[in-house]
């Protein structure tokens, strides 16, 4: 099996596994309980909680675990705007992940006013149009660090000196970034960040959000007094053992494992520009995460080359997971300006930790002579 | 940790061996996405669906109405809030109980910031809610009443199934909290007649991480989780797989396994309940004396504080709590035991004893035989001892 569908999610780390099925046996304590058991899952906690801190160049009680990277984004949003009833503005851009969109979209129902910033044809937002959408009554912008279908790198650091300078809060969807390219938060500027553990070898069902201490929000989930009264319900605690220890492993890795996965991108996208003609490259060259390839087979369905890949044991996708089940065209691709029928015939390859060369020269073996064929076929 | 006396199943139980090793391969090969189209997705995509038969057939509902969630105080969130802003044409009256665990009452009062109104309704001494009190506060304007199926202080059980009927005959939707019966109790969510009900799989033998919503088929209810298309667009983000797989067993065995184990679990109970009362003075039974959990044992014993019973329980090797593990953290009083008539000094008092499926006699009698010389001595000392 090749599977090149790692932004949709990541097979988890065997070590991460290993922890967990420990952790599921061993401890099964409460973290709100006062006895031993409780009080050593809560201390396991606290090191999981110390560990992404680090990641982010964050501190320990800046760190908010939830149930997903969804949730991070909808405690995100909503959180700021609940608390700033006197301001109703809203601004995000226009290729977010529906977690945001959608979000976005309820918050329009209940009577806010959102404003979506265009982007380039490479998925770049539009910094002027930004600047001027900014008004006093806005509470919150969230624009995404990188894009999930085309890997795009936003300008995060550009978006919050133009932010500070208005005094609007800045929150970044870091899913598809995070353990990718540098998430430092102090860096980057930023009062709130998103991540996922399952896009970076750890589980589902668990997610996190960095919230800069002094931060004005109110939970979106209330009822007792875990993550300090701001995320209630009985902690996934080996949801959070497992993230801690998926990003130890990623920051001991380091860059020398994400520079071997670019190279296996980079030799993937050159080989399928070389030997599949009529073929476009969506997302730019630069400020990309690398790992990510969106390509455009102009004239062809996506879904036939996706289910003939398949049948090779070729896992890639046709749009983000979270909409594969719907008929709609990506609103990322038509917001980048892609006609419908281009859209349509876009492949995400998106590359990760297990893939080798093997895996690389065995699409290159494979996508030209399917393509030719299902060409053939369509009479293309 | 092999020799724990651990009698605090209400705050969280161990996960099933038979649950862990269903588990085990979605930690592993079987990683795919189930929003993803090939096969490996199919295979968590059916997984789920699979899980999700297991948890309707526990509460006799059909598959389709039952959402995943994050966790039980999840699905009390999504079910108030959600019904509350989806009915908000119609009304903004809400109705629960003095007693409901924090998720609800803290959704409760954070609906009041946004312009809802809420009447918590008061109980006995035993726990109960009183019916009269509910046709009383019932209002053109009420658009949901919330009250839990039973407390996970005291154990007592609400009369749900009188309550759904009020609420039918006055077109009010009605949630009910039972994350502390399903896996224990007999549920139908016809025979309730219930519209929306709360489970989380930690409480009977699951993993944490992982609850579900009840949603009876045409229920007006908003999302509290929007993104994706995922459950049905009910509840957005990438499902917990391996947690959900793990619900799902829980439900299985809790299916076939609960009755018996229940009148293990009260016999137990029972035994510990007598074997205190006779030991030791100046107690009395926090809860109903028949409609409780059959596991729950929350015993007030009087001069002394809780606190200090619980850390010498400790030293022993027994593990109970002095109120719901959610506010174990912080030292106030038990708002349920304050519901119910306690002054706050009685209510420091109390032990909550909650028993499971892997307690034995030998369990029970060591608590019996340790509990009593440490209310000795801590009485002794205690500056409001009894004269």
């Amino acid at each position: 099996m090749v599977y090149l569908d790692n932004n949709a999610t990541t097979p988890i780390e065997p070590a991460v596994s290993e922890k967990m099925c420990w952790f599921l046996r061993e401890h099964f304590g409460n973290p709100s309980s006062l006895y031993p058991i409780g009080r050593e899952v809560k201390k396991l906690i606290t090191e999981a909680r110390e560990t992404v801190a680090d990641a982010l160049g964050a501190m320990r009680s800046e760190i908010f675990f939830t149930g997903s990277g969804t949730e991070s984004d909808n405690f995100a949003i909503y959180g700021i705007m609940n608390a700033f009833p006197e301001k109703n503005e809203f601004i995000t851009s226009s290729i977010e992940h529906p977690a945001v969109i959608e979000t976005a979209s309820y918050l329009e129902k209940r009577g806010k006013k959102i404003t979506f910033i265009p982007v380039d044809q490479y998925g770049n937002i539009d910094l002027e149009f930004l600047k001027k959408a900014i008004s006093p009554k806005t509470a919150l912008i969230s624009i995404m660090y990188s894009n999930n279908e085309l890997g795009t790198i936003e300008p995060i650091k550009e978006v919050v000196k133009i932010a500070k300078e208005k005094e609007v809060l800045v929150h970044t969807d870091a899913v598809q970034a995070f353990g990718k390219i540098p998430c430092n938060v102090n860096k980057l500027g930023v009062d709130l960040l998103s991540l996922s553990a399952h896009k970076i070898y750890g589980p589902k069902g668990i997610g996190s959000l960095y919230i800069r201490k002094g931060t004005k929000i109110l939970p979106l989930i209330c009822g007792g007094h875990q993550e300090r009264n701001l995320r209630a319900g009985t902690e996934n605690t080996a949801g959070i053992i497992a993230l801690g220890e998926a990003v130890q492993i990623f920051q001991a890795k380091g860059d020398k494992d994400l520079k071997r996965i670019h190279k296996l991108a980079d030799r993937l996208k050159k080989g399928i520009e070389e030997r599949i003609p009529r073929v476009i490259f969506n997302g730019p060259e630069k400020n990309r995460v690398k790992s990510t390839l969106s390509f455009s087979f102009t004239g062809m369905e996506a879904d036939a080359i996706l289910l003939a890949l398949a049948s090779k044991e070729i896992y890639v996708s046709t749009g983000s997971a979270c909409s594969e089940d719907s008929e709609e065209v990506s609103h990322v691709l038509s917001s980048i300006g892609l006609k419908p029928e281009v859209a349509r015939s876009t492949l995400r390859l998106s590359l990760g930790r297990f893939n080798n060369d093997e895996d690389v020269s065995k699409v290159l073996s494979e996508l030209p002579e399917i393509i030719e064929k299902l060409r053939k076929i369509s009479g293309l | 940790m092999d020799n724990l006396v651990y009698l605090d199943h209400n705050a969280t139980t161990p996960v099933d061996e038979r649950v862990i090793k269903v588990m085990l391969p979605y930690f592993g090969k079987k990683y795919g996405n189930p929003s993803s189209i090939y096969k490996l997705a199919n295979e968590s995509d059916k997984a789920k669906e699979e899980a999700r038969e297991k948890v309707a057939k526990l509460l006799h509902a059909n598959s389709n109405e039952i959402v995943f969630t994050g966790s039980g105080t999840e699905s009390d969130n999504y079910a108030v809030k959600g019904a509350a802003f989806a009915n908000r044409k119609k009304g903004n009256r809400i109705i629960t109980s003095s007693i409901e665990h924090h998720a609800v009452l803290n959704s409760c009062k954070w609906l009041e910031k946004q312009g809802f109104k809420v009447t918590y309704l008061g109980v006995d001494k035993h726990g109960l809610v009183n019916l009269d009190e509910l046709r009383d506060a019932i209002t053109d304007k009420t658009i949901l009443i919330s009250i839990m199926h039973a407390n996970n202080e005291v154990g007592t059980i609400e009369p749900v199934k009188e309550i759904a009927e009020i609420s039918r005959q006055n077109g009010i939707l009605f949630h009910t909290d039972a994350v502390q019966t399903v896996g224990k109790l007999p549920i139908g969510v016809d025979d309730l007649s219930v519209d929306l009900l709360s489970l989380s799989g930690h409480k009977f033998y699951g993993p944490k991480g992982v609850g579900a919503l009840y949603i009876r088929k045409g229920t007006r209810i908003d999302s509290l989780l929007h993104g994706g298309h995922h459950e049905s667009n009910r509840r957005a983000g990438t499902e917990n797989i391996p947690g959900i797989v793990g619900l799902g067993k829980a439900a299985e065995i809790a299916a076939k396994e609960f009755s018996e184990e229940g009148i293990k679990v009260r016999k137990l109970r029972d035994r510990l309940e007598n074997g205190l009362i006779k030991k030791i003075d100046d107690v009395f039974i926090n809860g109903h004396p028949d409609k409780r959990l059959p596991g729950t044992l929350n015993i007030c014993i009087k001069y002394i504080e809780g606190e200090g019973m619980l850390l010498h329980l400790d030293h022993n090797g027994i593990a109970a709590s002095s109120g719901s593990a959610c506010t174990s953290a912080s030292l106030q009083a038990s708002h349920v035991l304050i519901s119910m008539g306690l002054s706050h000094e009685v209510a420091h008092g109390s032990l909550r004893f909650s028993l499971g499926r892997n307690n034995t006699e030998q369990d029970i009698d060591k608590v019996i035989e340790v509990l009593p010389p440490i209310v000795e001595k801590l009485r002794e000392m205690s500056p409001i001892k009894k004269r």
